[in-house]
Formats: C-alpha cells, sequence, structure tokens
C-alpha cells in the first residue's frame, strides 16, 4: 500500500472527517457528494491541513502522527498537488511554472511537456489559456515536483464535454506513462469507471463503502433528450 | 542655499519600506494579541494633525526626549533640528501609507498559491520571493508612490521637529515657505520647479511601472 491514513479524524463543519483507508500503487477515486469531505482529506495528505487525531503514512514514510505531535510540511511531503481552483501562478509563463516544481530530470520534464502536449503553451502566460490548458498545465507541474503520490481534485469539473473528453485521455496517457499512484477525487461516475482502479465511496466525512468500480456503481436508466432534426 | 531634500526625501522612502513590507505582511496574514492596537497607532499620523504629531516627535527626539538623550548620551549626536529629525518626520507621516497599501497588496494573494508553492517543494523565503511579492508587487509600488508623494510635501512635523535651517533641515515644501516669507520669489519658484519634476517623475516612473506589470 502507498498510502494508509490510519483512523485520521479532523473536525470540518458540520461533521468530523473520519478516515481509515488505504490505498494503492494504482488510482483511487475519492467519490461522494459534494460537501463530503473529499477535498478536505486530499489537503490532510498534501499538508495543508493536520489532522486533530491519527496517522498518515506515505511509502512508509510517516508524514502525519497526531499523537507525537509530528506533522511533516507540505513542501517535504514530494506530493503532486492539482487543487480544483486554478492556482497557476498568474504572473509566470507556462515554462516558469513548470519550472517551479524542482527535483525532475529534463528528460521527465520533456516527456511531461510532450505527453500533456504542452509545447506551443510555454511561453504563454496563464491567463491566455483555456480551461483546459490549465488543467493541463497544472498536471504537469505536479508531475514534475517528481511526487511520491498525484492528489487531482475534480480535474474535470467545469469543462465541456469536447474538453472532458481530451483532458480524460491525458490522465489516462499520464497513468500509462509515469505510474504514480492517485487519489482522484471526483463526484461523477463515468470518471471514475474510466480512470480508477479503486473507490471510497466518502459519505459526511467518513468511508462509507469500497472497491472496485464496477462492484460500487451500476449502470441508471437515465432519460437523454436530444433537439429533434428540422 | 544648499537643498538636501531630495536626497533626504528617498531616504526615509527607502527606510520605510522594509519595516513596512514586513508590517503590511504581519497585518494581513498573521494573528496576534494587540494587533487591533498596532493597526491603530500605525493609522495614527494619517488622522492627527501634522504639527500635532511634530510636537509628538519633538518631545520624543530633543534633548530632554527619551530617544533623543540616549542618542546624545550614546553616540554624542543631536536628533532634534538634525537631518535626521526631517528624515525621522518624513518617516513618520509616510509610513501610514505604506504599510495599508502593502496590506492591502498582501491580502489580495491569494494564500492558495503560497500553499501550492510549498507543495511543489518552495520554502517560506522562496514562496514569499517569488510568488508574494511579486503578485504583491502593484499594491506595493503604489503605496510607496502615495508614501514618496506624502514624504515630498511633509511641512508641519517637519517645521517643528525639524525646523528650517537653510543647509541642514530645509526640505523642498519648507524651503520654498521660507523663501515666500522672505520675499524671494525667484527662489521659491526654482524650488517649485524642482518639486513639479521631481513629482512628475516619480508618478511617471510609477504609472509606466504599474501599466507594464498589468499587461
Amino acid at each position: 500500500m502507498s498510502l494508509t491514513l490510519e483512523a485520521v479524524r479532523l473536525a470540518l463543519e458540520p461533521f468530523v472527517l473520519s478516515v481509515d483507508a488505504a490505498a494503492g500503487t494504482g488510482v483511487t477515486a475519492l467519490f461522494g457528494a459534494s460537501g463530503a469531505g473529499k477535498t478536505s482529506l486530499l489537503e490532510v495528505v498534501a499538508g495543508l491541513r493536520r489532522p486533530e487525531e491519527g496517522r498518515v503514512v506515505l511509502n512508509g514514510r510517516v508524514l502525519d502522527d497526531a499523537g507525537r505531535g509530528l506533522h511533516v510540511p507540505p513542501r517535504l511531503r514530494r506530493v503532486g498537488y492539482v487543487p480544483q481552483d486554478d492556482t497557476l501562478f498568474p504572473h509566470l509563463s507556462v515554462a516558469a511554472n513548470l519550472a517551479y516544481a524542482r527535483g525532475a530530470s529534463a528528460r521527465d520534464r520533456a516527456r511531461a511537456v510532450d505527453v500533456l502536449e504542452l509545447g506551443p503553451l510555454l511561453p504563454r502566460r496563464p491567463a491566455s489559456l483555456s480551461g483546459g490548458e490549465r488543467r493541463r498545465v497544472a498536471l504537469a507541474r505536479a508531475l514534475l515536483a517528481s511526487p511520491e503520490i498525484l492528489l487531482l481534485d475534480e480535474p474535470l469539473t467545469g469543462l465541456d464535454a469536447p474538453l472532458k473528453a481530451r483532458v480524460l485521455a491525458h490522465l489516462r496517457r499520464v497513468r500509462e506513462e509515469f505510474a504514480i499512484p492517485t487519489l482522484y477525487v471526483s463526484h461523477a461516475p463515468e470518471e471514475v469507471l474510466a480512470l480508477a482502479d479503486d473507490v471510497l465511496v466518502l459519505e459526511r466525512g467518513a468511508v462509507a463503502r469500497r472497491g472496485a468500480p464496477a462492484d460500487v456503481f451500476e449502470l441508471a436508466a437515465e432519460p437523454a433528450y436530444r433537439l429533434r432534426s428540422v | 542655499m544648499r537643498i538636501p531634500t531630495r536626497r533626504r526625501s528617498w531616504t526615509p522612502g527607502i527606510a520605510s519600506l522594509a519595516a513596512a513590507l514586513a508590517l503590511g505582511w504581519l497585518l494581513a496574514r498573521r494573528a496576534f494579541p494587540g494587533k487591533a492596537l498596532v493597526e491603530t497607532l500605525v493609522a495614527l499620523p494619517l488622522v492627527m494633525p501634522p504639527v500635532a504629531t511634530g510636537l509628538l516627535l519633538l518631545k520624543l527626539l530633543g534633548r530632554r526626549g527619551p530617544l533623543g538623550r540616549a542618542v546624545l548620551t550614546l553616540f554624542g549626536t543631536d536628533l532634534a533640528f538634525t537631518w535626521r529629525a526631517v528624515v525621522a518626520a518624513m518617516m513618520v507621516m509616510s509610513l501610514p501609507l505604506l504599510v495599508r497599501s502593502a496590506r492591502v497588496a498582501f491580502e489580495e494573494v491569494s494564500p492558495r498559491l503560497e500553499a501550492i508553492a510549498r507543495t511543489l517543494g518552495a520554502g517560506e523565503a522562496r514562496v514569499l520571493v517569488t510568488v508574494t511579492l511579486p503578485l504583491a508587487m502593484r499594491g506595493i509600488v503604489a503605496g510607496l508612490l502615495l508614501a514618496f508623494a506624502r514624504a515630498l510635501g511633509e511641512f508641519g512635523a517637519t517645521i517643528l521637529v525639524a525646523g528650517n535651517i537653510p543647509g541642514r533641515t530645509t526640505t523642498l515644501a519648507t524651503g520654498i515657505y521660507g523663501y515666500v516669507q522672505l520675499g524671494q520669489d525667484a527662489s521659491a519658484f526654482r524650488l517649485l520647479a524642482a518639486s513639479v519634476a521631481i513629482a512628475f517623475l516619480a508618478v511617471f516612473a510609477g504609472e509606466l511601472f504599474l501599466r507594464r506589470r498589468r499587461a
């Protein structure tokens, strides 16, 4: 197991995040409705929130141990965190944003730029990028921090259908090329089915179910509409 | 008459910068006991009549004042009615503007960006230099312009704590006042022209900088 959350507890409004779980070497989806505690859990792993109880262990390295007062700061955790909100540095070009993450070799850098098709974007500023392009740059930047785990918070939210499909294809390529254990937050079953090996269903801060995506989800019959031909 | 204003109105600006930025950052980013009191004290010179601030400074920096006496004993140097008093008056009068602008500028930098920088391996110093300061720079420069303008035009506090001693404590503002009092209009106009030129250059350079960063 790459990531272990041992009785992690953190008081949130209006419930207590309380998770005892482990994530493997593939893609583990954190699935749940908005406000279920998914993002807070990612922030605990990233070190941006400190658990009040429990331990966070990544590849045998203890990142948090509330009992001993141990908290490894975010800069030393080696996590690649891609939050839902836009967090590219607006005053830096795409190339400088990517260079901000130190630790990757030139070869890895070139590979990330190639896999996520960022070459033409390198001289541009984030303000001139589309939503999908921004997500790809943020993903590449996180990859270049040489992370031991990727934390992706709803990377497809807010994108229209064609863009979603493109970014999803890029995420698949990242998964194949880099093979970094990933925690993937989503509230869309189709994304989870397309990407994840394992699902943790969060409800009000606690893991309600866990299993393979095909075992957790079933196809719901939904009425579909389209424009009539004229 | 030697007019030392140019050098001496820059000096408080530069000397105040580090302290004002640190204070602005502290007020924007940290909670600490007595924060409201510090905020009030910093803003006080903006609200008080400059002459009243000057009187306070005089009582503080004069030979019988606590600071003035201590400096005289330790270094054998007077503070009141020297160029040091000019600098002190300008600093006290312009610092609040810089602190307030810096505080607003720091508050506008998203803490999320700083947090992400940390997850990318950056320590606090690198976050400050590469993320916080560049993103707050427009507000800081705008505050610097305001503070510079306030220092350049400072009169009330300066005249009280430093007087208007030709070649020693005369500033552009007190110099113009002195020449007009003596009926030396030509000299007063020369200083007026110098004031306009300095103010124009400072504001123009500031605007250029702000436009460049906006682009």
